[in-house]
C-alpha cells in the first residue's frame, strides 16, 4: 500500500492538501459527483472541478476512490479501563482508522465502568491523544450506577461530561420501572438510551440461537422472543415517554418487525445492526468456531433477509458492529465457556458493501447514511462535506478487491470469523482534526 | 478397510459403512470376551489418555477395559484434582498431554463441540466419549449392536428414545446412527425436553407414551436428571412417572414384546419401573458388555488408519 500523503497519523498537515477527480457523496445534501476538493487547514476551503493546486499543496488523484463525510461506528468495545490486555483506547481507535472510521463510540462496560463524569473524560481524552486524535472517541455512559440496573447514573453529569448515548450494554436495563425513568431523564438532554435488548431469563446459559442447528449440535438456545419481548416493551415505554430510543444490534425478524411498527406510530426509535448479523447465519455455528459465538447470537436465513430489507426499507438506521475484542486465551476455549463477541471496525465496510451494496440491496448512498450520517443525527455529530466546514472525511474504495487476513488485524485482538473471506470494498484513507491518513 | 475419519467425533454425517465396519468388527471383539483368556496385543505399544472433565465412573470403566484388553497402555486424568482445577484452559492440559507422546485421547467434556476443539489443538487421534449434549457415539454404537443382536437388523426397526431429548447427547447419536442405518426413530418426553424443531431430523415426536408403545420394537429409555425439575422444566418426578414411566401395566397392555434399553444408571421407578429393567425384555446388561466390545471395536479401528 502506497502512502502518498502521510506516512503515519501522526503527521499534520500544515500545507493546503488536493484532493483530485474523487467521486463525492452527502446524501445530506443531495451531492453524488466526481469533483475535486480543496482542504486547508482542516477546513474544506474549496469543491469542485478543476481546481488549481496552491502553492505548496499536495495533489492527489482519488480517481475511482469515493469521498464520504466520515464514518462513525456507533458500537464498540474498547476495553479501556480494566481489560487492556483486549484492547485498549490506542489499538482500538487504530483499527478503526484503518477500517475508515474517523470517529467511534465507545461502550461502557469498562472495569470501572463509564458511569460517571471523570470517568467519560478520562476515555474522551484519551482519543485525542492516540494517533493525533485522528479518530475522534465518543464515550458511551452507563444508564445505571456500575451497569447493575438498579440506581440511574448520574446521567446530567454524564452527558454534560460529552457521552452521547447512555447504555447498560453487554447487559439489558432488565428492571421496567428503572428503564421508564431512565428515558423519561434523558429526555431531559435529548440523549437516547441505547438498549441491549435480552430477556435474561430467556436466555440462561445460551450460547447461540434456538432452532434446528442448536437442536443438531446440542449447544443451549438464545431464541429470538428473549430479544423481541425487550424491544416491545421498551418500544412501549419510549411511547409513554416520548423519550429516544435506540435498540442496539437488532438481530431477528421480529425486532426488525417491532421496530418498523413503532417508526410508522411516530415512535422516536433508531436501530443498528452488525455486519456479522446480516453476514453469517446460525449454520456457521457447526464449526464450533468459537468466533461464531456473538450475544445476540447469528440467527437463521429468514432473519437475514429480514434484517437486509430493514435496512433496505429504512427501517434500520445504522450499521454498527458491536466490535468486541477478546484475547486468543480467552477465544481458544470450549464453546460454552468462551465469551460473546467479535472484532468488527476493519470488516464493517467491506462486508457492508459485499453483502448490501453488490447485491443491489443498498446503493452506495444509503450505505453512507448507515454508516456516517444515520449514526451522527443520532450522536448528535453531524458533519458535512461543503465549503468552509470541517474536514471529517471517509475515502474508500468500492470496488477493491481483496481477502480478510487476521493477523493484519490492526485490533490488539484477532478473533474474527472472517479471516480468509474475499470481499469488495476497502477504506483508502481518513481525514479528520486537521490531519489526512492514506493507506 | 479403515473408517473414513481419523477421529471418533458422532455419529452426524457419519457414512453407513462406518457405522457397519464398527458393528461388525465389535462381533468379533465380543467374542474375544467371551474367552477364558480375555486379552488380546492389537494395540501394544500404544498409549490412550481417558480425559474425563466429568464424573463418569461406567463409561470410564467400560473405556479401560476395552484400553487394556487390547494391551494399550492406558493412563487416566480426571478434572478434580486436576490443573484444570487450578484454571487450566483446556488446550494446555491437552497439549500438556499431548507432550508425553501419547497416541489416542478418549474425552468426555461438559461442552458441546469440546472433542472437536481437541482435534484442531492436538495431534493424537481423538475419541468422543460425549461432549455436553451434543454427541455420545459409542453409547450410540452399543445400543445399536444390542439391537442388531436381538432383531437381527436395524432397517426397518422401530425405535423410540424417551424421556429428556434436550439434554441428552445419547438421544442425538442414536438418531444419526440409527437414521443413517435405516431405523424409524420417535422420541417420547414432555414438550419442554424436546428439543425445537427436532422433527427436521426425521424423528416423530410424541407427547403420551401409550400411544407410541404399539408403534415400536424397542425403546431406549433416558435417564431423568433431577435438576431439570428443580430447572423448571417439568413439575414433580412423581408426575413424570405417572406420564412417561415405563413400567409393566404399560408394557403389558401392548400385545407384542418390546425390547428395553437404558445408558444407565437408572433412576428406578422414575423413568423406569423396577419390574421393567429387570424383566424378560430388558437388554440393559447386555448393553454394558456390548459396550466393551465396541469400544474395543472402535479403538482398533481408529489406531488401525494410523
Amino acid at each position: 500500500m502506497t502512502t502518498t500523503l502521510m506516512s503515519n497519523a501522526k503527521n499534520t498537515y500544515t500545507q493546503p492538501v488536493l484532493l483530485k477527480n474523487a467521486r463525492i457523496i452527502d446524501p445530506q445534501r443531495g451531492l453524488d459527483k466526481t469533483m475535486d476538493i480543496l482542504l486547508e487547514k482542516g477546513k474544506i476551503c474549496a469543491l469542485g472541478n478543476a481546481i488549481a493546486p496552491p502553492a505548496g499543496a499536495i495533489v492527489e488523484d482519488l480517481a475511482g476512490l469515493v469521498v464520504a463525510p466520515g464514518f462513525v461506528d456507533m458500537h464498540v468495545h474498547l476495553r479501556e479501563p480494566g481489560f487492556e490486555h483486549k484492547e485498549t483506547i490506542e489499538s482500538g481507535t487504530l483499527s478503526a482508522l484503518y477500517g475508515g472510521f474517523t470517529a467511534v463510540c465507545c461502550m461502557p462496560n469498562t472495569n470501572p465502568a463509564i458511569d460517571d463524569e471523570s470517568m467519560v473524560r478520562f476515555v474522551h481524552s484519551q482519543g485525542k491523544v492516540v494517533h493525533g486524535g485522528m479518530v475522534d472517541v465518543f464515550p458511551i455512559a452507563a444508564v445505571t450506577k456500575k451497569r447493575e440496573g438498579k440506581e440511574l447514573a448520574a446521567i446530567a453529569e454524564l452527558v454534560q461530561a460529552g457521552a452521547v448515548g447512555l447504555s447498560d450494554d453487554g447487559a439489558p436495563v432488565y428492571d421496567a420501572e428503572i428503564m421508564r425513568r431512565a428515558l423519561e431523564y434523558a429526555g431531559m438532554y435529548d440523549v437516547p438510551i441505547m438498549q441491549h435488548c435480552e430477556d435474561p431469563s430467556l436466555v440462561r446459559g445460551g450460547a447461540m440461537n434456538e432452532g434446528f442447528v442448536a437442536t443438531e449440535l446440542g449447544l443451549p438456545g438464545m431464541p429470538h422472543i428473549a430479544e423481541e419481548i425487550m424491544v416491545a416493551r421498551d418500544l412501549m415505554l419510549a411511547e409513554y415517554t416520548g423519550s429516544r430510543y435506540h435498540v442496539c444490534h437488532v438481530s431477528s425478524a421480529g425486532s426488525v418487525e417491532l421496530v418498523r411498527a413503532a417508526k410508522k406510530k411516530g415512535i422516536r426509535v433508531t436501530a443498528e445492526v452488525a455486519p456479522h448479523h446480516f453476514t453469517l447465519t446460525d449454520d456457521a455455528v457447526r464449526s464450533y468456531d468459537t468466533n461464531t459465538k456473538m450475544n445476540p447470537p447469528l440467527r437463521t436465513v429468514a432473519d437475514v433477509e429480514a434484517l437486509k430489507e430493514g435496512l433496505r426499507d429504512g427501517t434500520v438506521d445504522v450499521i454498527a458492529t458491536d466490535h468486541a475484542p477478546h484475547s486468543l486465551d480467552e477465544k481458544e476455549v470450549d464453546y460454552l465457556q468462551e465469551p460473546f463477541g467479535i472484532v468488527g471496525l476493519e470488516t464493517s465496510l467491506a462486508l457492508s458493501i459485499t453483502m448490501l451494496v453488490e447485491p443491489g440491496i443498498l446503493t452506495l448512498t444509503q450505505l453512507i447514511e448507515k454508516l456516517s450520517v444515520n449514526p451522527r443525527r443520532i450522536i448528535g455529530k453531524p458533519v458535512e462535506i461543503k465549503e468552509g466546514a470541517e474536514a471529517v472525511l471517509t475515502i474508500f474504495n468500492p470496488k477493491k478487491q481483496w481477502t480478510i487476513e487476521t493477523e493484519q488485524l490492526h485490533s490488539k485482538s484477532k478473533n474474527t470469523p472472517f479471516g480468509g473471506r474475499e470481499v469488495t470494498g476497502k477504506a483508502a484513507g481518513i481525514v479528520n482534526n486537521g490531519l489526512v491518513m492514506r493507506y | 478397510m479403515p473408517l473414513s475419519t481419523p477421529h471418533l467425533l458422532g455419529l452426524h454425517g457419519a457414512p453407513e459403512k462406518d457405522i457397519e465396519l464398527i458393528l461388525d468388527t465389535a462381533v468379533s471383539f465380543k467374542e474375544i470376551l467371551n474367552r477364558p483368556i480375555k486379552k488380546v496385543p492389537t494395540l501394544q505399544g500404544k498409549t490412550i489418555v481417558n480425559l474425563f472433565f466429568e464424573n463418569s465412573t461406567r463409561t470410564r470403566i467400560s473405556f479401560e477395559l476395552a484400553e487394556r484388553r487390547l494391551s494399550a497402555d492406558v493412563v487416566n486424568f480426571s478434572a478434580s484434582g486436576s490443573s484444570v482445577s487450578k484454571g487450566e484452559t483446556l488446550k494446555d492440559t491437552a497439549r500438556n498431554i499431548e507432550a508425553m507422546k501419547i497416541d489416542m485421547v478418549v474425552m468426555r467434556h461438559g461442552a458441546a463441540g469440546a472433542a472437536h476443539f481437541l482435534t484442531r489443538v492436538v495431534q493424537a487421534r481423538v475419541l468422543n466419549a460425549g461432549d455436553g449434549l451434543h454427541e455420545h457415539p459409542t453409547q450410540a454404537l452399543l445400543d445399536m449392536y444390542t439391537l442388531k443382536e436381538k432383531f437381527g437388523r436395524l432397517a426397518g426397526l422401530r425405535v423410540c428414545i424417551v424421556g429428556d431429548i434436550a439434554h441428552s447427547r445419547v438421544a442425538r447419536s442414536n438418531i444419526y446412527g440409527l437414521r443413517t442405518m435405516g431405523a424409524e426413530v420417535s422420541v417420547c418426553g414432555p414438550s419442554t425436553l424436546i428439543p425445537k424443531e427436532i422433527e427436521k431430523l426425521g424423528v416423530k415426536v410424541y407427547h403420551r407414551i401409550d400411544e407410541v408403545l404399539p408403534k415400536v420394537d424397542a425403546l431406549n429409555v433416558l435417564r431423568i436428571q433431577m435438576e431439570r425439575q428443580s430447572g423448571g422444566l417439568f413439575p414433580s418426578l412423581r408426575e413424570y412417572h405417572r406420564f412417561f414411566g415405563v413400567t409393566k401395566e404399560r408394557l403389558d397392555r401392548v400385545d407384542h414384546p418390546i425390547t428395553i434399553m437404558h445408558p444407565g444408571p437408572i433412576n428406578r421407578d422414575v423413568e423406569l419401573s423396577a419390574d421393567v429393567a429387570d424383566g424378560p425384555h430388558s437388554v440393559i446388561l447386555e448393553q454394558v458388555l456390548n459396550g466393551v466390545a465396541i469400544r474395543m471395536a472402535a479403538l482398533y479401528l481408529l489406531g488401525a488408519t494410523q
